[in-house]
């Protein structure tokens, strides 16, 4: 195991260091005392897991293939931009676009995220990435997103809606699961709310299983409430938008 | 020198504090605090904006005014001294910075107007804000960039760390205290353009871009606003000071002009707040900022926290004691407030409202 102190490190020299141990095989990693430095494991390839200790900076875990990344505080803005393989587990809360374009691999918050968490997420061949969401989201929760799972609980709300307006507004593809009930005027035009079928369970509890396992929760809790699924209905919702 | 341009669009950081109990706070930690996101400008702009620094002249007007040439100089105090008493005059004390070759000449007036210059019923802010419009746009190399009372504005060319020595920032105590770290793209980095912008007690820094600045812009001209910074910040600047100073609005319907809720949202509310919603942007539709934004903006009673409708510009707000914080990553708040009371990421259009106590 080897241990970084990145207090009042810059951000590429701290990178650097983690890179290199990266790259010399090393599989376990902890960076303590970190504050805001920026791009931490973007880019990186292997089975390393590295674990965080302080708030990371933005743009956390952006094109990562392969590593698990644990913060153990909250974290920043634009987690798992187009991240392909390896898992990032946040033991706080989250900001705004979270997985943007995500291709495959898992995001796990225990925590609220802000707005447009799942944007344009996708997917790509076998690949299907995964977000789960243990607080509550902001408005443009899976916008645009064209494939993939989003999975959102509400745990703690304290009576807070858990989630915000124009949820899955423009969704094409993939799959939303929300714990609770959604109101049709907070949702695009093009997504329909139905109920979940076995396939859906199984899925759900799949991921679930794992998240729970990583954020030291109970499945059995969570499933004691229903959840409903999003997904696209309609092709082509917007057609007569600019038309009259 | 041609500085006519339409717009700005920047990446920027912000970030802001406030003791409610007006203890006064030294400016080491605004300094800190900005210079953890020195990544998010580009070295083209920062500057400080602190409440409480002046408390020897607290009575007084203080102009911080930049002169391109030092003979504008004589030019401005001429025009001064007609119109205010002058209580004290000195060069605003700054340091070398190897960062900062080439400064404006930059000197601060404490003043109060002149009564028998003020004519008819004219008010005393209403005096000073058209000198402010008067030098801005006639006399030629000379800015005033900060005008309230017992506070100031301090920006420039550079970094954050190089404007804070440059400035001294850290030798100054206040209550308040804002800052920010500019990313300009469409107008030049001039040391007018830097935030925080101001107008009496009025100071804004902003991160993102004000699409909607061409009909702010000529809705303040009509009420006698001259716009002469070539960025889109300076109009919420301006806008505050019409909507709360001369036109009354409190500051949580200040926002709701700012950042008015959509019509989807407000059709859907109580008939009460509803038509109160309904005339409110229906009076004020040019007085809406559109675009992305997160503004930080302080006054003598307090300091504010705003984003867009939609929220396409950061902002995190903590509680520690008596101080809150706002700043555009939580990091830039931990970095000087380790372990906060309480974080949060206010909603889209939701201002966080810190008012000091008397």
């Amino acid at each position: 195991m080897l241990e970084i102190n990145a207090g009042g490190m810059y951000y590429r020299d701290l990178n650097q260091k983690i890179r290199d141990a990266v790259n010399s095989g090393e599989k376990d990693i902890t960076v303590r005392n970190v504050n805001g430095q920026y791009y931490i494991g973007d880019g990186l390839r292997g089975k390393s897991t590295i674990t965080v200790e302080g708030v990371p900076g933005n743009d956390l875990a952006a094109f990562m293939d392969g590593p698990t990344l644990v913060i153990k505080a909250n974290a920043q803005d634009n987690i798992s931009n187009t991240m392909n393989t390896g898992k990032v587990v946040i033991h706080g809360n989250a900001g705004d676009v979270l997985g943007y374009g995500m291709r495959g691999g898992k995001l796990h918050i225990l925590g609220d995220v802000g707005y447009r968490v799942g944007i344009h997420m996708k997917g790509v061949k076998k690949q299907s990435p995964t977000i789960v969401v243990g607080g509550t989201a902001g408005d443009f929760f899976g916008e645009y997103m064209a494939g993939g799972v989003l999975i959102l609980l509400g745990l703690n709300n304290d009576g807070r809606p858990i989630v915000g307006d124009y949820l899955g507004t423009g969704m094409h593809g993939g799959v939303i699961y929300v714990r609770g009930e959604i109101d049709k005027n907070n949702c695009g035009a093009e997504v329909g709310i139905l109920d979940l079928d076995d396939e859906d369970m199984k899925v759900l509890k799949e991921s679930l299983t794992e998240y729970c396992k990583d954020m030291g929760l109970s499945l059995d809790e969570i499933m004691k409430k229903g959840f409903k699924k999003l997904i696209p209905v309609s092709l082509r919702p917007y057609g007569n938008l600019y038309a009259y | 020198m041609n500085h006519d341009y339409q717009k700005d669009i920047s990446g920027c950081g912000l970030t802001g504090l406030i003791s409610r109990k007006r203890r006064r706070i030294g400016g080491a930690d605004i300094v800190k605090s900005l210079c953890l996101m020195t990544d998010r400008g580009n070295g083209l702009g920062a500057g400080y904006a602190a409440y409480g620094i002046y408390p020897e002249f607290k009575d007084f007007y203080a102009f911080h005014i930049m002169f391109d040439e030092p003979s504008v100089r004589w030019t401005l105090e001429e025009y001064l001294k007609n119109n205010y008493h002058i209580e004290k005059i000195e060069e605003i004390p700054t340091s070398p910075v190897k960062a900062i070759p080439i400064a404006p000449l930059l000197v601060r007036y404490f003043v109060t107007p002149l009564r028998d210059k003020m004519a008819g019923d004219i008010q005393e802010a209403d005096f000073v804000v058209n000198t402010v419009m008067k030098v801005n746009s006639e006399i030629e190399g000379a800015y005033i960039f900060s005008s309230g009372k017992n506070m100031g504005a301090f920006k420039g060319v550079g970094n954050p760390r190089d404007i804070a020595e440059f400035f001294r920032i850290e030798e100054y105590e206040g209550w308040t205290w804002t800052a920010h770290t500019r990313f300009p793209t469409n107008t030049p980095g001039w040391w007018g353009g830097a935030h925080p912008f101001t107008l009496l007690d009025w100071s804004i820094v902003h991160n993102g871009e004000i699409s909607s600045y061409g009909i702010n812009k000529r809705y303040l001209e009509m009420f006698g606003y001259k716009l002469t910074l070539l960025t889109d910040t300076e109009v919420a600047a301006y806008m505050l000071d019409l909507l709360i100073r001369r036109q009354g609005l409190d500051i949580p319907s200040a926002c709701l002009v700012l950042a008015a809720p959509f019509w989807k949202k407000i059709d859907s509310l109580p008939e009460g707040e509803r038509e109160a919603l309904t005339a409110l942007r229906q009076t004020y539709g040019s007085a809406l900022l559109n675009g992305p934004f997160s503004i930080l903006f302080g006054h003598s009673k307090g300091l504010v926290g705003i984003n867009d409708r939609i929220k396409l510009r950061p902002l995190v707000a903590a509680t520690k004691d008596d101080v809150t914080y706002m700043a555009s990553e939580e990091s830039a708040i931990r970095a000087i407030c380790p372990a906060p009371d309480k974080v949060w990421a206010p909603r889209a259009g939701d201002p966080v409202i810190v008012n000091l106590e008397d």
